[in-house]
């Protein structure tokens, strides 16, 4: 695998946008955790039964500029550090992370390729739209056949003259329905088979011979939509390669995943503390057997070890942010949190359903919606299982 | 026209309230601060006055130590232009801060001071009246509803027996009620932007103002516990209770 690239580029930008600022880091906490708990909670069961999230709280989120948080300053973004922006992740882990996954994109995913290796012309072109939300950027890297084993990209751009025509079928396309513009990684050179032959092009959503498929069904976190989107014979300019180079885009889309695993794991801790809040609350106002059920000491044991596992997570995701910030490399870090941040909400918002009783089976309950949520945590940017191949493959590379 | 909006640094409305444990006063300790609310609706209309091409500048203003540059920061993220501190490390009675409010009066000119009506943490609704006299400005308080039109404002406020619309001649103090408005939330970008914007300290000792209390804080106590009810067994019963234990009807 060679997942475990080191952006150094990234960390070069980090240290010129750096805020280190903790005044105003706790007015940009503030500011959120407000808008989260009077705007965003109270919107959680419409979002989840319309499955759409109100055009005024979309206009809202962007008028607040969470759309622009990780894009640098230079582009009109809050070029915050990984411990702000997973600070910013916890906050915004108190509500339906479905509102997150609207600005997750062009805070991670679907705009960091252009952030980590665009040319100069794509930075401005694009990032400063990503930072007020205009545009939205999707990242269309899964393919039918194509998941953990990224490497093995089916799609193909051939050249010719001065386009490259795209073919192929991306799948589990995370704000595909809402985007403006996608990251696509195709094979450029379909004589190599692995890496070396993927480019990652930036293509405008209404070049013609691109269609979406049907918005996907899923288990939790309605409100946020993929779907397919399918290449027919899409005619992109050259010039939309990223970074202008063909045969980059794997180390590209290496580095977009990379970075974004801190940011779900910190999103992780920020959901596993409103689980263990409602559950709290539940178990302080729920009475059996004469006393409230907080009194009980088995509920005291699952709402302990939820708190205790809660706050492992949550150290440390800040430990290898600040790591980060500090230029270092981190992988093998940002995989032990992934791991372990994302096992850690499951077991929380099962225990948090537990403690609920027979109402934790109730959609009326925000634990039964956050608990089908939190599943996803474990499958994308990374599988567990793929967590735990990095980690352990870098520890025994580091050995030999 | 210039906007002066004072601003009180208070305990976050969503911290719930401990006294401390020799009853001196509210534990401060570890608690999460914030600007007034009727203080944030005052930023948020003057800021929409700005916006509507009537004011052309907003000051914030607030009184205390170092802390309070937290809230003037909030202020000047929601839309002021400039802020002032006027530092001090006591606790100010309501004469007091109108007293030094009126000094910057003077040295603003401003044609309309917003003030919130009063602060959640002491429930005075005195400054703004205070300032009033002080300046020998007309009041408008409770406002639901401000307007400015030409060398007056509109001021709708909120009465017992309804609303009630008093016109004032600029400048003005106006005091504002729950209804007015509903604050933004300071995004992002702005929080940045207002870190640049300019703040000036003052100590509240060049003022030349007589800041010693009027007033003492005796004793705090929280609110009384509520005993657990019961259910009685029928009507006889209640009106038993009622009239010989509770002793409400006779």
């Amino acid at each position: 695998m060679t997942l475990m690239f080191h952006c150094a580029e990234y960390e070069d930008l980090l240290r010129v946008t750096m805020i280190r600022d903790q005044e105003m880091l706790n007015q940009f906490l503030d500011s959120i955790s407000k808008f989260v708990r009077e705007r965003l909670v109270p919107a959680e069961n419409e979002v989840a039964e319309s499955d759409a999230i109100p055009d005024d709280i979309v206009q809202e989120m962007k008028a607040m500029g969470l759309f622009g948080m990780t894009i640098p300053q230079e582009y009109d973004g809050l070029g915050l550090t990984m411990e702000e922006e997973a600070l910013v992740a916890i906050e915004l882990g108190r509500t339906s992370p479905a509102f997150r996954s609207l600005i997750g994109t062009n805070n991670g995913i679907g705009s960091a390729a252009i952030v980590f290796d665009g040319t100069e012309k794509q930075k401005q072109t694009y990032l400063p739209k990503y930072a007020s939300g205009e545009l939205i950027g999707a990242f269309c890297l899964t393919e039918p056949d194509v998941g953990s084993d990224a490497s093995a990209v089916k799609t193909t751009a051939i050249k010719q003259g001065d386009k490259y025509i795209l073919n192929g079928t991306k799948r589990y396309i995370t704000n595909a329905p809402r985007a403006g513009t996608f990251t696509v990684m195709a094979r450029t050179d379909p004589s190599i088979k692995g890496a070396k032959g993927i480019s990652a092009f930036i293509v405008d959503a209404s070049t013609p011979g691109i269609t979406l498929g049907p918005k996907d069904k899923k288990m939790g976190q309605q409100g946020s939509h993929t779907c397919d989107v399918i290449f027919e014979n899409c005619h992109v300019p050259a010039e939309n390669i990223i970074g202008g180079v063909a045969g980059k885009g794997f180390i590209t889309s290496m580095k977009v995943l990379d970075r974004g695993r801190l940011h779900i794991s910190a999103l992780s801790v920020g959901i596993a503390e409103r689980l263990i809040d409602d559950a709290l609350r539940y178990a302080i106002d729920r009475t059996q057997f004469g006393k409230p059920i907080a009194e009980h000491q088995m509920i005291q044991v699952m709402l302990a070890d939820s708190k205790a596992e809660a706050y492992a997570a949550k150290c440390m995701v800040l430990d290898a942010a600040r790591q980060k910030d500090l230029g270092k490399k981190i992988t093998t870090e940002a995989s032990c949190c992934k791991l372990f941040a994302t096992e850690m909400v499951g077991r929380v918002a099962d225990k948090a359903v537990q403690i609920h009783g027979g109402a934790g089976y109730i959609s009326e309950y925000a634990v039964e919606r956050l608990y089908r949520d939190v599943r996803l945590f474990r499958l994308y940017e990374g599988t567990t299982q793929i967590q735990q191949m990095i980690i352990a493959k870098n520890m025994i590379k580091d050995i030999q | 026209m210039k906007v002066l909006v004072p601003i009180k640094r208070v305990i976050d409305y969503n911290v719930k309230v401990r006294v401390k444990a020799d009853n001196s006063n509210v534990d401060l300790a570890n608690v999460k601060m914030a600007i007034n609310p009727f203080c944030e609706i005052a930023v948020e209309e003057a800021v929409r006055l700005k916006e509507a091409g009537i004011a052309t500048e907003v000051i914030a203003v607030s009184i205390g130590d170092k802390s309070c540059q937290e809230q003037l920061r909030t202020a000047l993220a929601l839309g002021a232009d400039r802020a002032i501190q006027i530092e001090t490390d006591e606790k100010l009675d309501a004469l007091n801060i109108a007293k030094l409010l009126q000094k910057i009066v003077e040295e603003e000119q401003p044609q309309l001071v917003i003030l919130g009506k009063q602060s959640i943490d002491s429930d005075n609704n005195q400054t703004g009246q205070m300032l009033a006299a002080l300046t020998g400005m007309p009041q408008g308080t409770f406002a639901s509803v401000v307007k400015v039109e030409g060398d007056k404002v509109n001021v709708t406020r909120e009465v017992d027996s309804g609303l009630q619309t008093v016109s004032l001649n600029l400048p003005a103090i106006v005091t504002t009620d729950l209804r007015l408005n509903e604050p933004r939330y300071a995004s992002l970008p702005n929080i940045m932007k207002a870190k640049r914007k300019p703040l000036v300290v003052k100590p509240a000792a060049d003022f030349g103002v007589d800041l010693s209390p009027r007033s003492k804080l005796i004793k705090v106590v929280p609110p009384a516990t509520r005993k657990a009810g019961i259910i009685v067994d029928g009507v006889d019963t209640l009106i038993e209770k009622l009239r010989n234990e509770a002793k409400v009807i006779s």
